[in-house]
C-alpha cells in the first residue's frame, strides 16, 4: 500500500465513525429539541388560550352586569316615573354607588326624542336619535350594545340600551360606559415588553388601544375578523410584526377580543434550549471528530508500522534465502574448481621435479619451460586464494557468534571489490586503527553490511573517485567503528531520511530493489550497533557501522 | 634419514594420487597409493608405514572414518590429512582423532614433505628407531 491508499483508507474510517456516531446524535440532538419545542409552544399556547379565556370571560360578565343593571331598572320603573330627571338622577346614583362604570344615562322615547337625562353633557338633552343605527337596533332587539364611537358628545364611547315596552309603546333605557374602562380591564392582559391585547369590532376596527400601533376606532393592523367560537390560538401578523396570537368573540358584545404575545419573547426559554442543543451538538461532534481522527490514525499507523515490518522481514527472508542460495553455488563451484587447480599444480611441480634432472644445456627452451611452470603455480595459487575466500563467504552463510576483528574483515570485504574498483579507476584507501578491540558477532552478516554499503558506494562515485575505510574505537561509548566514505555525489536531504527504508531506490526499475541498505540497517541493529549516514551534496557520503565492543547481539 | 620414509598415500582422485606419488617418489620417499579408503585400510594393515596422507573427502567412507579406525588399528602411524577446502571444523576433528597436522590442497610439494619428515621423526623417536 502507498501513502495515498493509506490517507484514503484513514479517511474512510474517520467517515464510518463519523456517521455512525453522528447520526444517533444529531438524531437525539433534533429529537430532544423537538420535543421540547412542541411541548414549549403548546404550554405557551394552551396558557393563552386560558388567559384569552379568561379575559372574556371577564369582559362578557362586566357587560352583562351593565345590561343586567339597565334591564331591572327599565322593568321596574314606568316611563312616567323614569322620565322624572330628578328621579332619574337619584337612581343614577344609587347605580354608581356601588359601581361607577356609566358615564351618563338617559332615556329615549319611541320618537327618538331624548325625554330625561343625567350626566355631564347637558346638551345632549335637544339630541333625536331616530336616526341612529343603535336606536333603530335597539327598537328591534331589546337590548344593545354599540361599538365605541364618537357619537354627539364627540367622545369615544360606548352605548348599552335596552327597551322597554310598555302599554302599547316603546321606551329605551340607554346608557354610556366610558371606552376607557374597556381599556383598563383589557390593558391588565398585555404581557412581557410587547404582549398586546386590544378588542375589535367585525369591521377591524380597534376598539381598545392596541400597542402595536393604532389608537380607538382605528383599523387593526391584522387579519379581517372571520366568525369563530371558542379560542382560537395561531401565529399571524400583528402590527407588521409576526406573534402568537389568541382570539375569541365575546358573547355579549359583537367584538372580537385579541392577546398576542411576542414569539421572541414567549418562547425564549425555547431558543435557550435551541442554542444549548447546539452547543451540546457542534460540541459532541468536535470531539466525535477528534477522536475518530485519532482512532483513523492510530489504526493507520499500526497498520503501516504493520506492514513495513513485514515487508522487511519478507526482503531480509528473501535476501537470506538468495545469499545461502548464492552460497550453496559458490560451495559447488569453489570445491568442482579446487580439484582441477589441485592437479594442475601438481602438473606444474612434477614438470618442474622432471626437468630439474635433465641436461639445462641439452634443452635450448629449459629456462622457458621452467618459468612457464612457475607461473602456472604461480597462477594456480592466485585461483586458490579465489577459491577459498568463495567457500569462506559460502560457509559463512551460517548465522555464527565469533570475535570479529573489524579491520581485517573489512580488509577482506574490500578484496571482493577490487578488481571492480580498478576497472572504474577508484582508489580504495584504507586507515585502520591498531590493536582494534574485537567485537563478538557474525562475521559474514557484518561482511554482507560492508559488501552492500561498499558496492553502493563504487556505484555512487561511477568512476574516478576515492572510497576511504576507515576503523577507530571509541573507548567512551565503547564502540569499534568502520566509516565507509566515497567521493560521489552525495544523496540530497529529501532522500537522506528514506534511504534505509524499505524499497526506496533511486535507481531505475530492475537495477535496484531499494532493500540493500534496509537490510544493513536491520542486520547492524540486531546485532546491537548502529548504521548512520552522513551526506554532503557534491562532496560525497559516508556511512558509519558501530558496533559494541566485547559481547555483542548474535542473530 | 637411515631409513626410507615410507608413506601410504590414500586419494580417490587417480591423477592427483599418481602424480603425488611419483613426486614424492622423486624425493626419495617409498609410497604405496590407494584409491579408496578401505583399500588404504588393507594396505596399511601390517604395513609399516611411517605416514599416511589421507584425504578427507571421498566417496564411500570418508578420510575422517578411516582415520578412526587407522587409529585404532595402526596407533603408530602417523597421519596428514588433506582437506579440500577452507573447512576447519573437519580440520579441527581431525586433530582430535589424533591426526599429525593438516594440510589444504592444492598443496605444495615442499610443506608436505617436510610434515612428512617431521611425523616420520616423531613416529621412530617414539618406536626408538633411528630417524
Amino acid at each position: 500500500m502507498d501513502i495515498r491508499q493509506y490517507a484514503s483508507l484513514r479517511a474512510k474510517l474517520v467517515l464510518t465513525v463519523l456517521s455512525f456516531s453522528l447520526i444517533p446524535l444529531f438524531a437525539l440532538g433534533f429529537f430532544i429539541y423537538d420535543q421540547f419545542s412542541a411541548t414549549y409552544t403548546r404550554q405557551v399556547e394552551d396558557n393563552l388560550r386560558m388567559v384569552v379565556d379568561n379575559k372574556r370571560h371577564g369582559i362578557d360578565i362586566f357587560i352583562e352586569e351593565r345590561v343586567a343593571q339597565l334591564r331591572t331598572l327599565a322593568a321596574t320603573h314606568t316611563l312616567a316615573q323614569i322620565r322624572d330627571e330628578q328621579y332619574l338622577a337619584r337612581v343614577f346614583d344609587t347605580m354608581q354607588a356601588s359601581s361607577r362604570a356609566f358615564v351618563d344615562i338617559g332615556v329615549i322615547d319611541s320618537k327618538g326624542g331624548h325625554v330625561a337625562y343625567v350626566g355631564p353633557f347637558a346638551q345632549l338633552h335637544e339630541v333625536n336619535y331616530s336616526q341612529t343605527e343603535w336606536f333603530n337596533a335597539v327598537m328591534r332587539g331589546g337590548a344593545y350594545v354599540s361599538d365605541v364611537f364618537l357619537g354627539f358628545r364627540n367622545f369615544p364611547h360606548v352605548i348599552i340600551a335596552v327597551a322597554r315596552r310598555e302599554a302599547g309603546a316603546t321606551w329605551i333605557l340607554r346608557a354610556t360606559i366610558d371606552s376607557e374602562i374597556f381599556n383598563t380591564l383589557v390593558r391588565s392582559v398585555q404581557a412581557g415588553r410587547s404582549g398586546d391585547a386590544f378588542l375589535v369590532n367585525p369591521a377591524g376596527l380597534l376598539q381598545t388601544p392596541s400597542r402595536s400601533g393604532g389608537g380607538v376606532m382605528v383599523m387593526a393592523d391584522m387579519p379581517a375578523p372571520e366568525r369563530f367560537s371558542g379560542v382560537r390560538v395561531d401565529g399571524m401578523r400583528i402590527g407588521g410584526r409576526p406573534v402568537i396570537a389568541g382570539r375569541t368573540w365575546l358573547e355579549n358584545a359583537n367584538w372580537l377580543l385579541v392577546v398576542s404575545v411576542d414569539p421572541d419573547e414567549a418562547l425564549s426559554p425555547l431558543f435557550t434550549t435551541h442554542s444549548f442543543v447546539i452547543g451540546i451538538v457542534v460540541a459532541g461532534a468536535l470531539v466525535i471528530l477528534t477522536g475518530a481522527y485519532l482512532v483513523a490514525r492510530h489504526i493507520t499507523r499500526t497498520l503501516m508500522a504493520a506492514e513495513q515490518d513485514k515487508a522487511a522481514l519478507d526482503a531480509s527472508l528473501m535476501q537470506s534465502g538468495k545469499m545461502a542460495a548464492l552460497g550453496k553455488l559458490a560451495a559447488g563451484i569453489a570445491h568442482e574448481v579446487n580439484n582441477p587447480l589441485t592437479l594442475i599444480r601438481e602438473s606444474a611441480g612434477w614438470l618442474k621435479d622432471l626437468l630439474a634432472e635433465e641436461d639445462k644445456a641439452k634443452i635450448g627452451n629449459y629456462d622457458e619451460i621452467l618459468g612457464a611452470a612457475d607461473k602456472i603455480e604461480q597462477h594456480v595459487d592466485r585461483a586458490k586464494k579465489v577459491t577459498h575466500r568463495m567457500l569462506g563467504f559460502a560457509r559463512r552463510m551460517e548465522p555464527v557468534r565469533e570475535n570479529v576483528d573489524l579491520s581485517r574483515l573489512a580488509d577482506q570485504t574490500s578484496q571482493f571489490l577490487e578488481n571492480e574498483a580498478l576497472y572504474r579507476n577508484i582508489a580504495i584507501k584504507k586507515y585502520f586503527a591498531e590493536d582494534l578491540p574485537v567485537v563478538v558477532s557474525d562475521t559474514s552478516q557484518i561482511q554482507q553490511v560492508v559488501l552492500n554499503i561498499l558496492n553502493n558506494a563504487i556505484d555512487a562515485v561511477g568512476k574516478d573517485g576515492t572510497i576511504t575505510l576507515s576503523t577507530t574505537l571509541d573507548e567512551k561509548a565503547g564502540r569499534v567503528t568502520l566509516a565507509i566514505a566515497d567521493t560521489g555525489p552525495g544523496i540530497p536531504p529529501e532522500h537522506l531520511g528514506k534511504i534505509f527504508d524499505p524499497f526506496f531506490t533511486t535507481k531505475g526499475v530492475g537495477e535496484g530493489t531499494g532493500l540493500g541498505l534496509s537490510i544493513a540497517y536491520g542486520i547492524v541493529e540486531k546485532l546491537g550497533g548502529q548504521l548512520a549516514v552522513q551526506s554532503e551534496v557534491g562532496k560525497g557520503t559516508t556511512f558509519t557501522i558501530a558496533l559494541p565492543v566485547g559481547e555483542g547481539h548474535v542473530v | 634419514m637411515s631409513e626410507s620414509m615410507k608413506v601410504l598415500l590414500i586419494d580417490d582422485e587417480d591423477d592427483f594420487r599418481e602424480l603425488l606419488g611419483k613426486r614424492l617418489v622423486k624425493r626419495g620417499l617409498v609410497v604405496s597409493t590407494a584409491a579408496s579408503g578401505q583399500a588404504g585400510l588393507d594396505q596399511a594393515e601390517g604395513g609399516d608405514y611411517d605416514v599416511v596422507v589421507l584425504d578427507v573427502k571421498m566417496p564411500g567412507m570418508d578420510g575422517l572414518e578411516v582415520l578412526r579406525r587407522l587409529r585404532k588399528m595402526v596407533p603408530d602411524t602417523e597421519v596428514i590429512l588433506l582437506t579440500g577446502h577452507a573447512n576447519m571444523e573437519v580440520a579441527v576433528e581431525g586433530m582430535d582423532l589424533g591426526a599429525f597436522d593438516y594440510l589444504m590442497k592444492p598443496v605444495a610439494i615442499n610443506e608436505l614433505l617436510y610434515k612428512i619428515q617431521d611425523a616420520t621423526a616423531r613416529r621412530r623417536l617414539r618406536l626408538g628407531r633411528p630417524a
